[in-house]
């Protein structure tokens, strides 16, 4: 079954911003999801809609192969989400936060209570019940948002940018728990985020959104092998006085002058990279890659389609445009 | 869970945050109301009432009263939807309402009677103020909470239309201040309409904070310049209109939805 799935999805605010142009998009039940795309996109737009936090233009949302239109009650109550920005009651406490939203949900007092003190066991915060929620400092208020998603024990759990100003122990934690309600109680999971690492940890499934449009979309592990090409950063043991050629690698200086950028293009072995630069008499101490392999996909795709007339989808599909103006690593 | 279960739940946890909100802001919500009261008794009752006339055959002091509790009543269940659900927009927490499956009308029944509870405290805490300073004894007891009630149902949903229209805090308090002032102050609070010209008293017959005073006025002391049939209608004619445009509005979304 599909947890989600979305047709021909557009949304014009007012003043004409067009946040969606016609998104298409399915998301399996037991699914972890990401929606990635750079600021302004139109991720929280998309998710505000299947939310029922902002009206849709045109197109359809069904959720569980329930219709938005048709039955919005039926599809509030298996969505959890943890939207982008707080948007709680900041003098109300913790404790009574959650539970609002399980009596929202029809959930008896005592229940509530019960639940609430589960997820908020769960997500450190219950030694912090009575605390008003502003008091909370900014990773708990996140994490806050996310006891109050699951506390109707949602089948869908849609997070917006979950792990913003998050530590990155409590981030590590944060998945850990995240990944553990996908895979043993079989909630599907859709977020976003602006950390390429963490969605290439997570998710199994992505799709890249920008201008409005998805411009990409697979598994994780299907879009990295599309990737053209790494980015390794290098250390190396003595300055050098000349950038050093070796074909086919392009190599960049860095900021350092002990280190350099070296692009590696795909079906290139590294080994011939290492072989040429002993050959000049460059010694190599370390290597690393320059972000993580996702984020470099990001970015190049994103670079790619800022001209959106003229995104060449050949690009995207992994093989190399004749025309140089629209493949222009950059 | 069927979907009447899960509104009433819904609609009870709603009136039980609001009711925890005016009550948490005690000495915001309850007291002012009855500090002015007082006031009003000591002035108007006391020392500038000594030298009127009865009205209506009654002591200008015990005249005062159900004008005075009405007042607070509509002020206060006013006051408590406009500032609560304006605050629930501005701090975004609206958002919990509308991701939840809580129906529009579950919603607004929620909130109104959060104003009813405001505005019927208020007034009981007025009326035991006044009380203090006459000696009066309500003529028709249930009629005057139904009233009460009402009047509060009626200036609840006035309050959360403004608060769907206001961006600001200022645009909470104008229409209290501009129209529900002086429609509560014409509208017969410290005197009888008979009193004015006949020019004014065809004017203040559009004032419909004038038939909710009367009636009230009726149940306490047994008189009233209106017939009471008319008092119920005005207040009937108000909640339906209120109503429909309040409901349509959260249908639409407007000020809450982008
Ligand atoms: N309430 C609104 N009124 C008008 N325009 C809006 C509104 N909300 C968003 N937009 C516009 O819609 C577009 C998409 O915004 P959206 O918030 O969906 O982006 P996003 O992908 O979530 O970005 P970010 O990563 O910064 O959170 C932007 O151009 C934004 O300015
Ligand atoms: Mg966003």
């Amino acid at each position: 079954m599909q947890a989600l799935s979305i047709q021909n999805l557009t949304k014009t605010y007012d003043q004409d911003v067009q946040a969606l142009r016609g998104i298409n998009l399915d998301v399996a039940e037991g699914d972890f999801f990401a929606l990635l795309g750079p600021n302004g996109a139109g991720k929280s737009t998309a998710i505000g809609i299947i939310s029922s936090l902002v009206n849709k233009t045109s197109g359809s949302v069904q959720v569980f192969e329930h219709d938005l239109d048709k039955e919005p009650e039926r599809i509030k109550a298996s969505i959890g989400l943890v939207p982008q920005e707080f948007n709680f009651n900041s003098f109300d406490t913790v404790l009574n936060i959650v539970t609002n939203i399980a009596g929202y949900n029809g959930i008896g007092m005592r229940e509530s209570r019960r639940r609430a003190e589960h997820y908020l066991t769960r997500l450190d915060l219950w030694e912090k019940r009575n605390t008003a929620a502003r008091a909370l400092s900014g990773g708990m208020k996140r994490r806050l948002m996310i006891a109050r998603a699951l506390v109707h024990e949602p089948r869908l759990l849609i997070l917006d940018e979950p792990t913003a100003g998050v530590d990155i122990e409590i981030r590590r934690s944060m998945w850990e728990y995240l990944s553990s309600i996908n895979s043993e109680e079989g909630i599907t999971i859709m977020l976003t985020t602006h950390y390429l690492e963490e969605a290439e940890a997570l998710c199994k499934n992505v799709a890249i959104i920008d201008h409005g449009d998805i411009i990409e979309r697979g598994a994780v592990s299907e879009l990295l092998s599309r990737s053209m090409q790494e980015t390794f950063v290098l250390d190396i043991q003595d300055a050098l006085h000349e950038l050093p050629q070796v074909q086919p690698f392009l190599i960049r200086t860095c900021k350092d002058p002990l280190q350099i950028e070296v692009e590696v293009p795909k079906g290139h072995k590294i080994n011939d990279l290492f072989d040429g630069l002993s050959s000049l008499g460059i010694a190599v101490n370390s290597m690393r890659n320059k972000s993580n392999r996702l984020e470099e996909f990001f970015v190049r795709l994103v670079n790619q389609s800022g001209g959106r007339e003229e995104l060449d989808t050949s690009v995207l599909q992994g093989t190399p445009a004749e025309n140089g103006k629209n493949n222009t690593a950059t | 869970m069927n979907y009447w279960q899960v509104q009433w739940v819904a609609y009870l946890t709603l009136v039980r945050k609001e009711v925890r909100r005016f009550m948490r802001i005690w000495v915001q919500t309850i007291t002012p109301p009855a500090v002015n009261a007082v006031l009003y008794m000591i002035i108007f009752g006391g020392l500038i009432g000594t030298r009127i006339r009865e009205v209506d055959g009654f002591a200008y002091m015990d005249y005062l009263v159900p004008g005075i509790i009405m007042m607070g009543i509509i002020t206060n269940s006013y006051g408590n939807v406009v500032s609560s659900f304006f605050g629930s927009k501005l701090q975004k927490y609206v958002e919990e309402l509308l991701v939840s499956p809580v129906s529009n009308f579950t919603i607004l029944a929620g909130y109104v009677t959060g104003g009813v509870a405001r505005g019927v405290t208020v007034g009981l805490v007025v009326t035991a103020v006044s009380f203090l300073f006459t000696s009066l004894k309500p003529e028709y007891p249930v009629l005057m909470v139904l009233i009460a009630i009402l009047t509060s149902i009626m200036f609840s949903l006035g309050g959360f239309i403004n608060a769907v229209f206001a961006q600001t805090f200022d645009e909470c308090s104008i229409v209290p201040n501009f129209v529900l002032t002086p429609l509560t102050y014409l509208g017969g609070i410290f005197y009888s309409i008979s009193m004015l010209p006949p020019l004014a008293q065809k004017l203040s017959l559009f004032n419909p904070v004038l038939y909710m005073i009367n009636g009230f006025r009726f149940s306490i002391l047994g008189v009233s310049d209106i017939p009471l049939w008319q008092s119920f209608a005005v207040i009937g004619i108000f909640i339906a209109i209120l109503f429909t445009v309040a409901l349509t509005l959260l249908n639409r979304g407007t000020g809450i939805k982008a």
